[in-house]
C-alpha cells in the first residue's frame, strides 16, 4: 500500500522563532530548537521528522515563508 | 513661423488649452476659485476624448496630489493647479513628490491668505513657493508668468523642466491673471508620450529589473545622500534655469523689481514716472526658484542705479531675497498692498518717490 | 527513507514565492503581515501579473513592502494609498494596481481616500489589514481598536464614550455601489490563508474584468502590540476580534450577502 513521506527545511536564520508552525502542524512534526540563529531566535526543526506526510500547512502558516515542504509516495 | 492659432481667452482656460496641447496624460484637481475653470475646461472641451488624457475630480487638494503623485510614478506627464489654501493641503504630497524625485507641474493661482482670506489675487504665497511649503530641505522650480501668453506657454516648459529635472515645477499665478482674458499665440499640439523613463513605475517589462519608488530611507547615511544628490540638482537648476526680464534698465535711476500681474502694472507706472523725466526701470523675475541673485546684484553694482524698489501683493516676501542678493550695496525699498487689493500704476509711482525723497 | 531521499527538487511541494525578495521582512515574529504578502506574492505569480502590477505600500508595518516584492512598487503617504493607486490607474488603466494598507491608514487618516476611491469604483485591489492597532509607531489606538482593548494611547481600555467606538468600515464601504467584492478573512490557520489566497484571487480577477473596486479585508494579530505571543494573540482574536469583525464575505459581485443586522 502506498504511503506518503514527507519532509520539509527550514531556513534557520531566517526563522524568528514564532513558533506558529510547530501549533499548526497536526503530526507534531516540528519543535523549537534549542540553540538560536545569529539574531538570536530559536528556530524550528523536523523534532520528529518520520510523522511528517508534506501537507504544507507549516509551510503555508510561517509569516516569514522559511518553511519548504517535500513530498513523496513510497511504496511500502 | 508656422501658422499659431490665436485666441482671446481667459487665464484659466488657457492654462487648460495649453495643458491638452502640452500632452499632458492626467489633470487631477479639485473645485477651488479663483482656479476651478481650469478643471472646468478640461470636461467643457472632453479632454479626454481629444487626446485620451484623464480628467479626474478628486475629493479633496490631499486626495489631488496624492493621485498626482501616483500618475508621476508611472513617468506620465501629470498635473494639478489649485489656488492657495488648496496648495497649503497639498503640501505633504509636493514634499513627498520633491523627495521620491517624480516630475510634474503643479499650478497655483493664488488668493489673498492666510485663512480662508479672498478670492482676489496675491503673490503672499512667495515663501511657501520657493522656501518650501511643505518640510524637509526641498526646492520647486518655479515660474511666474505675468501674462495669459505666459500662461499657456509655461505648461509645456513647465513639464519639460520638471522631466529635466525629476522634479515637480510650480506655476506660481494668482488671481488676476486666472481671470484676466488676453489675446494669445495657442501653442502647437504635441502628442503624449509613448514611452516613459526607466525609473517610472508602470509595471517592469520582462528581463527588466524591477523599479520602486520611495522617499523613505530611515538609515541617516543613506537619506544624507539622497538630500545630496537633491541639492546637486537644485544647483544645477540655479546654473541653468534662472529666467527674468529687464525694461529700460540700461539708464534706470531706480529699478523696480516685480513679478506676476505686479510687473504688468509696473510697467504702466514706469511710463508715468518717465514721463515726469523720472528714469525707473523694470526687473522682472520670471524664474522665482532658481532666483536671479546674480542680476540684481549687478544691478546694484551699477553706480548710476541708485536704489531698487520692491513692489509685491504681500506684506514683503521678495524683497528679502532682493535684499540677499543686494547685499547692503545699495537701499531697497518696499510698497505692497494686502488682502487682495491690487495697487494702481499711481500708486506704485507715488510710493517710490516718498521711499526715496524724488520731488 | 531517509529524509535526505525525500528532500529533492522533483519532490517539493510548497515554497514561497519567488517574486520574494531577497530582504527579509522587517515585521515582528508571528505577524499576520508575513502571511498576506506572502499570500498577494502567490497569487500574481499564479495569475502571470508581475510585470503588469504595481502595489502601494503606504506608511504603517507594509511601508516596506517595495523591499520584499519583486515587482514594481510606490510608497505612499500616510492614508492616501487609494489616491495614489487611483493616479496611476487612470493613466494606465490596463495594468494591475493593488493597495495594502493598515486600519490606521484606511480607517482613520487615509478614511476619505478609501471611501472616494471606492465611491468611484475604481478598479484596483484594497488589501486591509485589521489588527486593531497602529503597529509601526509602537501600539497606539486605531479606528478598530475593540472598546476595552488596552493601547499605548488608551492604557485603561479603549473608552467609547471618549474615543468612540470601534469602527467596521468594510461593511459600511460594501454599501457604495461602485465596489463589487468585499470579503473578511485572516491568516491564523492554513484553511483561512487557503481561503484568503482564493479570495485574492478573485478580487484580482474582478480587477482584470473591470468589475469596481474589491477589497479584502485580513482580521490579523499584532502580537507585540497586544503584548502576547503570537500563539496566544491569534486565539485573543478568534476570541475577541472575530465577535467585532466576523469572518466572511460582505459583498459578492456587487450584491450584499452578509447579513449587516446580525448583533455584533
Amino acid at each position: 500500500m502506498a504511503k506518503i513521506r514527507g519532509a520539509v527545511t527550514v531556513d534557520s536564520e531566517r526563522c524568528k522563532g514564532c513558533e506558529l508552525c510547530v501549533y499548526t502542524c497536526d503530526k507534531q512534526v516540528l519543535g523549537m530548537s534549542t540553540a538560536v540563529n545569529s539574531k538570536g531566535y530559536h528556530y524550528a526543526y523536523m523534532a520528529n521528522p518520520e510523522a511528517c506526510i508534506g501537507c504544507t500547512n507549516c509551510g503555508i502558516i510561517c509569516p516569514d515563508g522559511v518553511i519548504s515542504v517535500y513530498r513523496v509516495k513510497v511504496e511500502e | 513661423m508656422e501658422e499659431r492659432e490665436m485666441r482671446l481667452m481667459k487665464g484659466n482656460e488657457a492654462i487648460a488649452e495649453a495643458a491638452i496641447r502640452a500632452g499632458a496624460d492626467a489633470f487631477y484637481g479639485y473645485p477651488i476659485t479663483p482656479q476651478t475653470e481650469v478643471m472646468e475646461y478640461l470636461m467643457e472641451t472632453d479632454a479626454t476624448a481629444r487626446t485620451g488624457m484623464a480628467v479626474l475630480q478628486a475629493e479633496s487638494e490631499v486626495s489631488a496630489i496624492n493621485m498626482v503623485y501616483g500618475g508621476a510614478s508611472t513617468g506620465h506627464r501629470v498635473m494639478t493647479s489649485s489656488s492657495s489654501p488648496g496648495i497649503s493641503l497639498m503640501a505633504e504630497g509636493i514634499s513627498y513628490l520633491a523627495g521620491a524625485e517624480l516630475p510634474c507641474l503643479l499650478i497655483n493661482v493664488s488668493r489673498g491668505g492666510p485663512g480662508l482670506g479672498t478670492i482676489q489675487p496675491s503673490q503672499a504665497d512667495y515663501f511657501q513657493t520657493v522656501k518650501g511649503g511643505g518640510h524637509g530641505d526641498y526646492k520647486l522650480l518655479t515660474l511666474a508668468p505675468s501674462s495669459v501668453q505666459e500662461l499657456a506657454d509655461f505648461i509645456a516648459l513647465g513639464f519639460d523642466l520638471a522631466f529635466k529635472y525629476r522634479n515637480p515645477t510650480m506655476i506660481l499665478a494668482d488671481g488676476a491673471l486666472g481671470q484676466m482674458m488676453e489675446k494669445i499665440y495657442l501653442p502647437a499640439q504635441r502628442p503624449r508620450f509613448t514611452e516613459y523613463p526607466d525609473w517610472a513605475t508602470n509595471g517592469t517589462p520582462e528581463g527588466k529589473e524591477r523599479r520602486y519608488i520611495t522617499s523613505l530611507n530611515l538609515l541617516p547615511q543613506e537619506h544624507e545622500l539622497v538630500n545630496i544628490r537633491l541639492q546637486k540638482k537644485y544647483r544645477e537648476m540655479e546654473q541653468n534655469e534662472v529666467r527674468y526680464e529687464m525694461i529700460q534698465c540700461d539708464d534706470a535711476d531706480y529699478v523696480i523689481v516685480a513679478f506676476g500681474i505686479i510687473a504688468r502694472i509696473a510697467q504702466k507706472s514706469i511710463e508715468l514716472a518717465r514721463a515726469k523725466g523720472h528714469k525707473i526701470g523694470l526687473f522682472r523675475p520670471i524664474s522665482l526658484y532658481p532666483f536671479p541673485y546674480d542680476q540684481i546684484r549687478e544691478l546694484a553694482d551699477n553706480p548710476r542705479i541708485k536704489g531698487l524698489f520692491s513692489v509685491e501683493l504681500s506684506a514683503g516676501q521678495m524683497i528679502e531675497d532682493i535684499r540677499l542678493a543686494v547685499e547692503g550695496r545699495k537701499p531697497v525699498g518696499f510698497f505692497g498692498r494686502l488682502g487682495g487689493m491690487v495697487p494702481t500704476p499711481e500708486e506704485i509711482e507715488t510710493a517710490l518717490y516718498n521711499y526715496f525723497n524724488i520731488k | 527513507m531517509e529524509v535526505n531521499d525525500i528532500i529533492k527538487p522533483e519532490n517539493l511541494v510548497y515554497q514561497k514565492s519567488r517574486l520574494m525578495a531577497e530582504k527579509q521582512f522587517n515585521f515582528c515574529p508571528g505577524c499576520g503581515h508575513g502571511v498576506v504578502v506572502r499570500t498577494i506574492a502567490e497569487v500574481i505569480e499564479e495569475m502571470g501579473i508581475e510585470h503588469d502590477v504595481i502595489g502601494i505600500s503606504p506608511v504603517g508595518c507594509s511601508v516596506f513592502l517595495y523591499d520584499f516584492y519583486k515587482f514594481d512598487v510606490v510608497e505612499a503617504a500616510h492614508g492616501r494609498a487609494c489616491a495614489v493607486a487611483t493616479g496611476i490607474k487612470r493613466v494606465q488603466p490596463d495594468k494591475f494596481v493593488f493597495t495594502y494598507q493598515g486600519d490606521g491608514d484606511l480607517a482613520a487618516i487615509g478614511t476619505g481616500e478609501t471611501m472616494h476611491a471606492c465611491n468611484r469604483g475604481e478598479n484596483i485591489v484594497i488589501v486591509f489589514i485589521n489588527n486593531g492597532i497602529y503597529g509601526m509607531t509602537g501600539g497606539q489606538m486605531a479606528p478598530t481598536t475593540l472598546e476595552g482593548m488596552k493601547t499605548t494611547t488608551c492604557p485603561r481600555g479603549r473608552d467609547v464614550k471618549t474615543m468612540g467606538y470601534p469602527l467596521n468600515i468594510t461593511p459600511l464601504l460594501a454599501q457604495l455601489d461602485g465596489v463589487c467584492y468585499v470579503t473578511r478573512h485572516s491568516v491564523h490557520t492554513p484553511a483561512n490563508v487557503r481561503k484568503l489566497k482564493k479570495a485574492l484571487r478573485q478580487a484580482f480577477e474582478n480587477q482584470r474584468d473591470k468589475k469596481g473596486t474589491s477589497i479584502v479585508e485580513v482580521v490579523s494579530n499584532c502580537n507585540s502590540g497586544w503584548g502576547l505571543t503570537p500563539k496566544a494573540a491569534n486565539d485573543w482574536m478568534v476570541e475577541n476580534m472575530f465577535k467585532k469583525y466576523p469572518l466572511g464575505d460582505i459583498k459578492v459581485d456587487g450584491k450584499i450577502v452578509m447579513d449587516m443586522n446580525a448583533p455584533r
